[in-house]
């Protein structure tokens, strides 16, 4: 079996059942099965997807990285199904924030988007990545032509976005944030010297000696 | 240069006619009061330091709530209390180790007995009272808690408040060896707090030393904490160690981590919203999973009691 056929049909299961334990969790603590949600059930519901799904959205953005630095090309075949468990698991916290948290109350739900900032970033970002998720697939991909690249380049807003969302929602304690914010700037950090490093290269050299040492 | 100052005779001081005329009442009140902190004492409440120990002769109050209580479970596993653990299950998991005795209390400021008391001299004088109430936290959740406690307002007597004293300011124990939540900077430690003297001397204002006719846990506040369940939750220090008699609105720790989000008062009060949430509705803990949100009442429902406490108050600048 070569690299791309063990990928398809062992790796690519095995990192879906894998993707999917976290919800599995869930439905389990739910029916105090592998745990429990404690005394505030919807608010660990709600706070359980909205962390995996920040951090699915991280995991996602780190496969261009790492592909880079291990020169392994084809964890890029596992890009698509993160970005869409990043979809997933946000969506659920969406859901469950509009079901259990919120009740469908309409009125409460259109106030939330609007007045409050943190939603209405959060809920921005649920919309890119579903925008995202909906031309996911090949025939999508090959219809759109250069704007598929450009859609898919928001996926660096979701980052930003989720982040801020998470940021403004806590009360004081920002350490947790604060991490993911680090990642992210790690990450976006990464593309954004990928980006800087050719243009150096190009530029002339004025100590020749020092420019043949990079 | 000799400069005379003016004899330092405080309003309280000065026998009123209606005392000296009494003159015998008087003596006797005097007695009473000032043998109030002497062990021996006419004693009627007794608080044992063991953990989990039933609290004697605990009178039920007609300002309890109707209200089912929450579980103990839920009342000591989801908490508050960032000396321990800015999660709401870490103060159940980091204050097993606290040990909340011997403790004392320090009175100071504008009052006529002030000094450091002995935690089980302090609440000797009083008779321990249960008392269900709605507690509603500022992150829009509620609880039904059943507290034993004093009435504030007993207290304050006893401590002989002078005219100038117009607040009471109190502080948490801070000690980072025995709150590890104290090593973070996540607030300026010590946690501290207030209430103007009307509202420490309202009927429902109560330190309490139990919950469930129990001995405090530590990460409900232990050994002794403050209830005023017209406030939001934070207003409700925790492990208090010193009480203060001041004249200016003292600073408290959450307006000044926040004050655009945490004022002063901070009365439960469903129209004035926190700057990124709604204050309309609150979450009932343990009412399950699929139970709406309730409405939050003015006050938390208090507002026959206690309205009248700010009347002329602008409550939506005084949040």
């Amino acid at each position: 079996m070569d690299t791309l056929t063990r990928v398809r049909y062992v790796g690519k299961p095995l990192f879906f059942a894998l993707c999917l334990l976290p919800a599995l969790k869930a439905v389990g603590d739910t029916f105090g099965l592998t745990g429990s949600l404690g005394a505030n059930p919807v608010e660990a519901l709600l706070d359980h997807f909205g962390n995996w799904g920040l951090r699915f959205v991280m995991i996602a953005l780190a496969v261009t990285p790492l592909r880079v630095v291990t020169g392994r090309a084809w964890l890029t075949r596992f890009r698509r199904m993160l970005g869409l468990f990043a979809f997933f698991y946000v969506a659920v916290h969406f859901l469950v924030w509009l079901v259990l948290d919120q009740s469908l109350r309409w009125s409460a739900i259109t106030e939330d988007l609007v007045e409050r900032p943190f939603i209405t970033l959060g809920f921005t970002a649920l919309l890119l990545l579903t925008a995202m998720a909906a031309t996911s697939t090949n025939g999508m991909r090959r219809r759109l032509g250069r704007r598929w690249q450009q859609l898919h380049y928001s996926v660096y807003a979701v980052g930003i976005l989720g982040v801020w969302h998470y940021w403004w929602q806590v009360k004081q304690d920002i350490r947790e944030p604060l991490v993911y914010a680090l990642i992210l700037a790690l990450l976006l950090g990464f593309r954004a010297w990928q980006r800087l490093r050719p243009a150096r290269r190009r530029a002339p050299a004025r100590n020749p000696q020092a420019a043949g040492s990079v | 240069m000799l400069i005379r100052r003016p004899p330092d005779v405080k309003p309280s001081e000065i026998t009123s006619p209606d005392n000296y005329f009494n003159r015998r009442r008087f003596l006797a009140a005097g007695i009473a009061a000032g043998s109030a902190f002497l062990p021996g004492a006419a004693a009627a409440a007794e608080l044992p330091a063991a953990r989990g120990a039933k609290l004697a002769g605990v009178q039920p109050s007609p300002l309890s709530t109707e209200e089912t209580p929450n579980s103990y479970e839920d009342v000591t596993t989801y908490n508050n209390f960032y000396e321990f653990g800015t999660g709401k299950s870490d103060p159940h998991e980091n204050a097993q180790d606290f040990e909340p005795r011997p403790w004392t209390l320090e009175v100071a400021g504008h009052a006529e007995r002030t000094g450091t008391f002995q935690l089980e001299d302090f609440v000797k004088p009083y008779t321990l009272e249960e008392r269900i109430y709605r507690m509603r936290c500022v992150e829009a959740w509620s609880m039904v808690i059943p507290w034993v406690g004093i009435p504030l307002a007993d207290v304050i007597r006893q401590l002989g408040p002078t005219s100038r004293a117009k607040f009471v300011r109190f502080e948490t124990l801070y000690d980072r060896s025995r709150m590890p939540g104290q090593r973070s900077r996540v607030l300026d430690w010590p946690y501290r707090e207030g209430l103007t003297i009307a509202e420490a001397m309202h009927p429902l204002t109560i330190f309490a030393v139990g919950i469930f006719g129990e001995v405090l846990p530590n990460q409900n506040g232990a050994p002794i904490r403050l209830v005023v369940p017209w406030k939001y939750g934070f207003k409700g220090i925790k492990s208090i160690v010193k009480m203060e008699f001041v004249e200016d609105m003292p600073r408290t720790s959450w307006a000044m981590a926040a004050p655009n989000e945490y004022g002063f008062y901070a009365n439960v009060n469903p129209d004035v919203d926190h700057p990124r949430w709604s204050q309309a509705f609150e979450r009932r803990i343990g009412a399950g999973l699929f139970a709406p949100k309730q409405e939050t009442l003015m006050f938390n429902g208090y507002a026959d009691q206690v309205a009248h406490l700010y009347d002329g108050l602008n409550l939506r600048r005084n949040f």
